[in-house]
């Protein structure tokens, strides 16, 4: 046994695996998909950003959302965290990687508009769409407000109307697809006062980061966030200190999140076509032991019967022999009965003659057998 | 609850018509401000935290605990198990109301509840598992409703179309497996889209199977548990079948749940295994996964096997409780606990009260609802029109 056994039982557990859970996403779900070609993406240089926060300003304008409770020259508001919400697609936040004495450094959140993107596989009403431009759009004429695609999206990006009573929607950036179909940059590019902000060709912008690794050795961290990670994303990001600094998780991976569920997906007419056809047959051997038990039950009864019938068949002559025995028995007793009796009369007759000659005689004797009788 | 119901007459109220009069007119008024003020007025949900007890409790337990219709139909009538058949009528029952009540409760969650019907008629997201549960939980519900029916049917006495949904009782029973196998485990897979998000102990390839195998424990004990209750307080609903049948069914079920656990237990530890996980046990986190897998799958495991060998029947009683709850302590876990464990405790979800309210509400609502059932149709006594059939 030089193949090793356990190797062996290794392949096989793992391919058992594979079938019973559809852990072998790649080979049931779909093809990794290559992305558009033309789709275009915007790329965040975070060793260029200065926090101004004129972008959130003009994300804020074009998408018509409600003025902010603090302007959004006040950039105290960078001292504290922030995140995406109903009334702002995107945020810049400050952060402190070299301890507050440092320069800080700047991260932005906001959509980043992934190649297989996780809400919209997980929609089950299909309101968002991956677009050609490299958008991710969203149609709030049929959400049904699950947050489901909150619930999938691993950047945390889509946020909700909680507030609203008749018909909360969910909201997160667009890319300004509107202003794209017309030829215009997405607000937040227009806007940004440096180059922290360069829009183009995804596979442009990728060409672009690593030119500028070249250009300056030592200042960045020599990865492009979102070239990858969950399958690639049409907004990516350029930084001096680890991404953790900044707010981005590195433990993502690089699968797209479609790639988690194909399994499950794929499993669904498995258990279509094959539980009809298991359930049937199972219920076909008990219904076959049902039967046999039935039957053996039913050959046991006549048996039985068999038996009885036997037996009472027995009795039944004995008692026919019996009956017949004392019918005859009966017969004899009356017959003897019968001429017993006619010899009585007989008897008594020829006593009567004798009485009507010696009365007196008859009628002592008769006397004397009454009295023993009643004694 | 109190048996006192039966003697209506009595002006006394019992403690259970109390709180339950109380937990209807708060819930009335929580519902009020529900569809007038939105979830931001009623619940903790947040951007963060988009599902809380509505779906981890209303949903996710709702429908595991609602697993008893399929797990007894398909023992009773594909397994051929015939001498548990006085159980399925009320399994049926408790199935149809908690489907119809997760349903009820789902309107209360989403934020357009008018469209819930739009994955169906408008636009279907194919690739979503929760679509695979919308239309298996849609489907399974109009399954249960004809699988209830003869009861009302009998009570009401319409003998033709009575007769008619029994005849096709295979093929409704066939159907019902099907569709709970996959939503049952679809509800685990909803959450196989978020790796980053649930904590690894839980997260794991084989989440369908852990759901699809613990809904059935679910079932299986939820038969033995509202068994124990209905035989305290409808007593005088059965008959003698049902009566003669009922321990009988105990022990069976008990059985049953105690090897489903036992499998439970190892595919459990066989996810750690693989993914090998081992080191977060020795967390706060793990030993909060002990205190599941020891606590709520291998003590009942073991206490109905001692409760079957034994001819425990109280013993198989309590640990039906256990185990339910056991199984509510998992489907928290998996939607709300171990979920955003990587958050900030600031950024965490705890249940508003009026969240709370809610989830008892609706559970109030479902056990009135079967009170009302089973004290008027034939559900633990058979119909004397339809005596020894079936
Ligand atoms: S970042 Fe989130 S919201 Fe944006 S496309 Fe990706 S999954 Fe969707
Ligand atoms: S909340 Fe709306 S957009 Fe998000 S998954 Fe549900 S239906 Fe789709
Ligand atoms: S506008 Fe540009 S520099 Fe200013 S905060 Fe935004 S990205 Fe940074």
């Amino acid at each position: 046994m030089s193949i090793s056994r356990r190797r062996f039982l290794g392949w096989m557990g793992a391919a058992g695996m594979g079938v019973t859970l559809g852990r072998s996403a790649r080979a049931a779900g779909p093809k990794t998909f290559p992305g558009y070609p033309e789709s275009v993406g915007v790329l965040f240089d975070s060793t260029l950003c200065i926090g101004c926060r004129r972008c959130e300003a003009a994300c804020n304008k074009v998408n018509h959302l409600p003025p902010p409770e603090r302007p959004f020259d006040d950039l105290t508001v960078l001292e504290e965290p922030r995140r995406t919400r109903w009334d702002s697609y995107m945020v810049i936040n400050k952060y402190y990687p070299n301890g507050r004495e440092n320069p800080p450094a700047y991260g932005r959140m906001g959509c980043n508009h992934c190649k297989e993107p996780a809400c919209a596989s997980a929609c089950f009403v299909r309101a968002f769409a991956k677009e050609p431009t490299g958008a991710v759009t969203y149609d709030e004429t049929v959400c049904v407000g699950c947050r489901y695609c909150m619930i999938a999206c691993p950047f945390e990006i889509p946020t909700y109307e909680y507030h609203k009573v008749l018909a909360p929607r969910i909201s997160k950036c667009t890319l300004c697809q509107p202003r794209l179909l017309k030829g215009l940059l997405p607000g937040c590019v227009e806007a940004c006062p440096t180059e922290a902000l360069t829009f183009g060709k995804r596979e442009d912008l990728i060409r672009s980061a690593h030119q500028r690794f070249r250009m300056h050795p030592g200042r960045y961290m020599e990865h492009i966030y979102g070239e990858h990670e969950m399958g690639g994303t049409n907004w990516l990001y350029l930084s001096g200190v680890p991404f953790a600094e900044i707010g981005k998780r590195e433990d993502l991976g690089t699968r797209a999140a479609p790639e988690f569920t194909a399994g499950a997906l794929a499993a669904v007419p498995l258990v279509v076509g094959l539980w009809p056809v298991l359930l049937t047959g199972i219920y076909a051997i008990s219904r076959r032991k049902e039967k046999m038990a039935d039957e053996e039950r039913t050959a046991a009864v006549a048996d039985a019967v068999a038996k009885t019938q036997a037996a009472s068949d027995e009795k039944l002559s004995a008692a026919m022999e019996k009956a017949k025995k004392e019918k005859e028995s009966a017969v004899e007793g009356a017959v003897k009965k019968a001429l017993e009796e006619a010899e009585k009369a007989r008897k008594a007759e020829m006593a009567e003659a004798e009485k009507t000659e010696t009365p007196e005689a008859g009628a002592g004797e008769k006397a004397g057998k009454d009295s023993e009788e009643g004694a | 609850m109190s048996s006192e119901h039966a003697t209506a007459h009595k002006p006394v109220m019992s403690p259970f018509t109390i709180v339950a009069g109380i937990v209807l007119i708060l819930g009335a008024l929580v519902t009020v401000l529900r569809f007038t003020g939105g979830l931001a007025a009623t619940t903790n949900l947040s951007d963060y935290n988009p599902w809380g007890l509505w779906i981890g409790f209303d949903l996710l337990v709702g429908v595991a605990l609602a697993a008893g219709g399929f797990v007894t139909s398909a023992a009773v009538y594909i397994f051929g198990m015939k001498r548990y058949h006085s159980a399925v009528r009320p399994a049926i029952l408790t199935g149809f109301l908690g489907y119809a009540l997760v349903v009820f409760a789902l309107h209360y969650d989403v934020g357009q509840p008018w469209r819930l019907p739009y994955p169906f008629i408008v636009q279907s997201g194919t690739t979503s598992l929760l679509f695979e549960v919308g239309a298996c939980v849609a489907l399974y519900l109009t399954v249960l409703f004809i699988e209830f029916t003869p009861a009302p049917l009998e009570w009401l006495g319409f003998k033709r179309v009575r007769n008619l949904v029994v005849k096709l009782t295979m093929l409704l029973t066939i159907l019902g497996v099907i569709l709970s196998t996959l939503h049952q485990s679809s509800l685990g897979a909803l959450f196989l889209i978020a790796p980053s998000k649930l904590h690894p102990l839980w997260y794991s390839g084989y989440l369908p199977v852990f759901f699809f195998v613990s809904a059935i424990i679910a079932g299986l004990s939820m038969v033995i548990f509202e068994g124990g209750l209905a035989h305290k307080y409808f007593h005088d609903k059965m008959d003698e079948t049902h009566l003669r049948e009922k321990e009988d069914v105990a022990f069976g079920f008990a059985k049953a749940a105690a090897w489903v656990l036992a499998g439970y237990f190892s595919i459990k530890v066989i996810g750690v295994a693989v993914d090998n996980n081992w080191s977060y046990l020795a967390t706060g986190y793990g030993a909060w996964f002990l205190v599941e897998l020891l606590g709520f799958v291998a003590l009942p495991c073991f206490l109905y096997a001692v409760a079957v060998r034994d001819h425990n029947m109280s013993l198989v009683k309590y640990t039906a409780g256990w185990t339910v709850l056991g199984i509510v302590v998992n489907r928290l876990n998996v939607s709300l606990v171990a979920f955003n464990w990587h958050l900030p405790s600031s950024e965490r979800y705890f249940p508003h009260w009026m969240e709370i309210v809610i989830s008892l509400f609706i559970v109030t609502i479902g056990v009135l609802v079967f009170r009302f059932i089973v004290t008027r149709m034939p559900i633990m006594h058979e119909h004397p029109d339809y005596h020894g059939e079936h």
